[in-house]
């Protein structure tokens, strides 16, 4: 046996130290510190897990646990620890490019990983598991249900998520990540001109979670169409339950063409195919097309569950029914149905003719109709309300206001004359900026402060989260408006230098946003360990902490294991306002039964840890262990089948006796109105003053 | 509440923007906003006029959205409250059709001008088109005058007035075409080729650059296009006929394995030739259909003979020594 039948190409050369020490320099020494990042990070926890002797508490209530909402917080959980590292990398190449006139610290080649990470990690790794996370932690909670359709895959679907994601860190301390954008265009990728990891490590991260993300979709549009209370029709769902649909249809649509593209690239690179190759036939604008009939279904993948949150809150804090359900319901679906009529937008320049070209054009700005309804329908949900200015409305006026100024730059984008100059340019890269911090991440930072007490029993600090929420606002425009300049003046995207001195100057207004967006970070970690401290003061255990309109809010918080006690019945849309103000909320009489919730298994892990070392070995050509990864994965799903004891019953009783005790609980709580909103004496039960 | 800090770093962030869009203008030299011919013109008043219309819909956000944020404050007395009101046929019909018309205008206009400034239709000038064969490499452009016998690398001389057909291909990975002042850009991709036309009406000169990422010379992969008149022309021509060096095979060996234009000068260009350009005079007329065509024999290309692989570059300092 030779050394490379035993590790593929796998050598002590792969470390980033072994560079450093045969030449140090700070490019090395940037790449060997975030190498040691991930390994002293990852060390911490498995020491703090055992010093704390918290296996067994993380194995029993977690990692097995199929319970949506545990699913959905280690969903949300893993993608702050991804922001985190995507956040820094950001911060790295701002610093970079303000020292960029002629030069500046880092090499070409590592500024190539920083920006191909960084773009994969925040949109695969950050955003989706982000958006994941909250639906399966609202979604079923809204629509009344105890769980979600399949509660295995999708525990499952988390495990592949979480095992690609590893990918991306392990490439940091072994090997290189690609330089090839998040995008990962051909030739470029392909064997020939990259004939390294990087690629590869690309191409596994994205098969596998692309695998998890569309059984996500799977799983969350059957629970749609199947779990819903008794009463819940489609036009009584909640808007964020409407956008989930679509997101969920665009999921189950959009992510096969990338995992196909990403497989082809795999079968050019592995098996000396030539689809995306120079010669042979091979036609690298086949592989643009499969990716952006991804792409584009993508960036609405993510934007409309955010577009659903901000209308919950828009709602809950103007105290006011939602103008235009209808009209939100309609514009939710016209986007998801149009979004995949217009993927060619991405490369207008590629050489086709004026008329499809025109066609597309026309196709994305009509995108724009329905996303100004959106816009406007929001701002008449707030007309004629009464409206409390608290941390997740900061980030909805911050979203409006922002967000129209990106739809603008789309609407620009969308003329092929205009593209033609800005193409490729920072001012691309602004617009896409402009429309996921400020929709997608503001919408989710704004669910993560309104759903938070729902989720764990207690608020968030109010202080601390409006310093970060402004914070974002100030860094990202600070960040993200000056490249709009720097794109029109003609800067190339992915340029790690430049000679233009021009430049200079936008270029250190963005590094200092970029610094302002770090600390906005930080605040939110720093507000999540303030917020613990102080959780004794800040308890909502009845569960209604912000006066608030659908279904999740009317159990306890943190709600029990099977959601609700008694499956509600919906008679109208707003079903627990309307409760709250006809005075029917809180009900004790009804039929207590037997509920079944299926029992923990380790199937998701298990499959977690194959899948991941059945990608790095593939990476490393390490070909007995991808084998043997392969089988220990049939043999696991085969024994797993083999388990049809899964699922274990809570006595009626039991679900009687926590009920009754909660109810108990209302009974001693005082009710507060929304001046003591931020109040230890907000327990969670509202005094209402919604107004039917 | 709005604290002080926050206060502060919001309207830092503000007087930034500010000072930024008053910035003086010579900031978009060499680019479509500075335009030195029709086509960049047309595009930067394009922009001008999307953004205009565009804002009919955006500046009543601006607008409305502060006024409702204070009138209907919380707490605030006297404001109406109408926490049932969710439809309104008259507002429907506004949001739908204000953003409806607009978009229906703009169409129009993107149709006719993505059909007018189209790269491919070649342009009305004085005197034919100078046709120049455009090929991708790592990292610099080479640029072909089939019809004239030369080539050039890092300079595109063209007749002011004149039109120039394009075709463009390139012998490694995908690259992005641009000369911002002139024209859009166009994909180069290699055994395809794409068309760009261009016209400059002002003598002077443009930078143009690769705008796709293709490794780590892609930042220096930028030249310089000169607009002349036709007499400096014709002297150009003499010049790059006089003093290039022929682009043989070997020549183009050098020049088309990965390096960045000063190394393809060092090691192709001779005293008599400006440090930012390398000229050539042309053996082969059909050279760029062989670069095209190379790729389409039916056989595998070796790696060897793929331009822009590390193979590439081993064989040909080989076959050099
Ligand atoms: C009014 C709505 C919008 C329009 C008309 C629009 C239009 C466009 C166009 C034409 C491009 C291609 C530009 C180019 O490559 O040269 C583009 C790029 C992009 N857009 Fe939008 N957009 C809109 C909203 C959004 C939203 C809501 C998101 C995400 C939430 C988004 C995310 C992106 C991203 C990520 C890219 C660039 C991807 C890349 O090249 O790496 N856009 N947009
Ligand atoms: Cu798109």
């Amino acid at each position: 046996m030779t050394y490379q039948d035993i590790f593929g190409r796998l050598t002590l050369d792969a470390l980033p130290f072994t560079a450093f020490i045969r030449a140090p320099s700070v490019n090395e020494a940037v790449a060997s510190t975030a190498a040691s990042i991930v390994v002293v990070g990852a060390l911490t926890v498995l020491f703090l897990l055992t010093r704390y002797r918290l296996w067994g508490p993380l194995w029993r209530d977690w990692l097995t646990s199929t319970d949506h909402k545990k699913i959905g917080i280690m969903y949300i959980v893993f993608s702050l620890v991804m922001m985190t590292r995507g956040v820094i990398e950001g911060v790295v190449m701002r610093t970079q490019q303000a020292f960029g006139l002629d030069g500046g610290f880092l090499q070409p080649d590592h500024f190539a990983q920083l920006f191909s990470t960084h773009g994969t990690i925040m949109i695969f790794f950050v955003a989706m598991p982000f958006v994941a996370g909250f639906i399966n932690y609202v979604m079923p909670l809204q629509i009344g249900a105890r769980d979600v359709a399949f509660p295995v895959m999708n525990q499952i679907s988390l495990g592949l998520t979480v095992a690609s994601g590893v990918m991306l860190m392990v490439s940091l301390v072994v090997g290189k990540f690609s330089t090839g954008g998040w995008s990962a265009y051909p030739p470029y990728t392909g064997a020939a001109f990259n004939p390294g990891v990087g690629p590869d490590y690309w191409i596994w991260a994205i098969v596998v979670s692309g695998l998890g993300t569309t059984l996500s979709g799977i799983n969350f549009a059957t629970t749609i169409y199947k779990m819903r209370a008794p009463g819940m029709t489609f036009f009584r769902m909640p808007l964020f339950t409407w956008t989930v649909v679509c997101s969920s249809i665009l999921m189950v649509f959009a992510l096969p063409p990338l995992s196909v593209a990403a497989l082809l690239l795999g079968l050019d690179r592995y098996l000396d195919f030539h689809f995306f190759t120079n010669d042979l036939g091979g036609n690298m604008m086949n592989y643009a097309n499969l990716f952006w009939l991804f792409g584009h279904p993508e960036v609405y993948l993510l934007v409309l569950p955010a577009y659903g949150m901000f209308s919950e809150v828009f709602a809950t804090y103007s105290a006011k029914r939602l103008y235009g359900y209808t009209s939100l319901v309609i514009a939710t679906m016209s986007i998801a149905v149009l979004s995949f009529t217009v993927w060619l937008h991405h490369f207008f320049t590629m050489g086709q003719s004026a008329l499809i070209n025109a066609a597309f054009g026309i196709a994305t700005m009509l995108i724009a109709i329905p996303t100004g309804v959106k816009v406007y329908d929001w701002m008449a949900t707030m007309y004629r309300g009464r409206i409390r200015i608290s941390v997740p409305m900061i980030y909805g006026i911050g979203f409006l206001v922002l967000f129209v100024i990106g739809g603008l730059t789309g609407v620009i984008l969308a003329n092929p004359t205009i593209d033609y100059q800005v193409h490729n340019s920072l001012f691309l890269v602004a617009h896409f900026h402009n429309v996921l911090i400020p929709g997608v991440l503001f919408g989710l930072l704004a669910g993560y402060n309104y759903w938070f007490p729902k989720a764990f029993g207690f608020r968030l600090n109010e202080r601390l989260g409006r310093r970060s929420a402004f914070l974002w606002i100030a860094g990202f425009s600070l960040t993200f408006f000056p490249l709009y300049f720097v794109g029109l003046m003609g800067m190339p995207r992915r340029s790690f230098s430049y000679t233009d001195p021009a430049f200079v100057p936008y270029m250190i207004v963005a590094v200092l946003g970029a610094f302002c967006i770090f600390s906005a970070l930080i605040t939110i970690l720093v507000q999540l360990k303030v917020s613990i401290k102080e959780r004794d003061q800040n308890r909502v255990p009845i569960g209604d902490p912000w006066d608030a309109r659908t279904l999740e809010w009317s159990i306890p918080a943190p709600p029990p294991e099977y959601n609700f006690a008694l499956l509600p019945q919906v008679r109208e849309r707003d079903e627990f306002a309307m409760a709250k103000i006809e005075g029917r909320a809180y009900a004790a009489e009804g039929d207590y039964e037997d509920i079944e919730v299926p029992k923990n298994t380790p199937i998701g892990f298990v499959l977690c840890v194959l899948s991941g070392v059945w990608m790095f070995a593939l990476v490393w050509w390490i070909w007995w262990l991808a084998a043997l990864a392969t089988a220990l994965i049939i043999l696991a799903v085969i024994l797993w089948t083999f388990d049809i004891d899964n699922e274990h019953v809570i006595p009626a009783a039991d679900v009687r006796k926590a009920h009754e005790a909660w109810l108990e609980q209302i009974r001693l709580t005082k009710p507060v109105d929304r001046d003591h909103e931020a109040d230890p004496s907000n327990q969670g039960l509202a005094k209402t003053e919604l107004e039917g | 509440m709005i604290g002080r800090k926050q206060f502060s770093s919001l309207a830092l962030s503000g007087v930034t923007i500010a000072a930024l869009m008053v910035a003086p203008c010579p900031l978009f030299a060499d680019t479509f906003l500075e335009p030195a011919g029709q086509i960049a013109s047309d595009q930067r008043s394009h922009l001008l006029w999307v953004t205009g219309i565009t804002m009919i819909a955006v500046i009543p956000v601006f607008v409305l959205l502060p006024l409702i944020l204070l009138r209907y404050r919380r707490g605030r007395s006297g404001a109406t409250y109408k926490p049932r009101w969710e439809y309104s046929l008259p507002l429907e019909i506004t949001m739908w059709g204000v953003p409806l018309f607009l978009v229906g205008v703009l169409s129009l206009a993107l149709w006719q001008s993505t059909h007018k400034l189209d790269p491919y239709k070649p342009i009305e000038g004085a005197g034919p088109p100078v046709n120049v064969q455009v090929v991708g490499l790592d990292w610099k452009w080479l640029f072909i005058y089939p019809d004239l016998g030369i080539a050039s690398v890092g300079e595109l001389a063209i007749p002011v007035d004149q039109p120039v057909a394009m075709t463009l291909t390139t012998d490694t990975v995908m690259q992005s075409f641009i000369i911002s002042s002139l024209a859009g850009q166009i994909y180069a991709m290699p055994g395809m080729t794409t068309e760009l036309h261009v016209m400059a009406d002002t003598v002077g000169a443009f930078e143009g650059e690769n705008t796709q990422y293709n490794g780590n010379g892609f930042v220096g992969q930028k030249f310089m296009t000169r607009a002349m008149d036709t007499a400096d022309f014709d002297g150009w021509v003499q010049k790059v006929k006089s003093d290039g060096v022929a682009l043989d095979e070997a020549a183009y060996g050098v020049l088309a394995r990965q390096s960045s234009q000063e190394e393809a000068h060092k090691g192709l260009a001779s005293g008599a030739m400006p440090s930012d350009a390398i000229w050539f005079t042309l053996p082969d007329i059909h050279l760029f259909h062989k670069i095209v065509g190379r790729y389409h024999t039916g056989k595998p290309l070796p790696l060897a003979a793929q331009p822009g692989t590390v193979e590439f570059s081993a064989a040909t300092q080989e076959a050099a020594q």
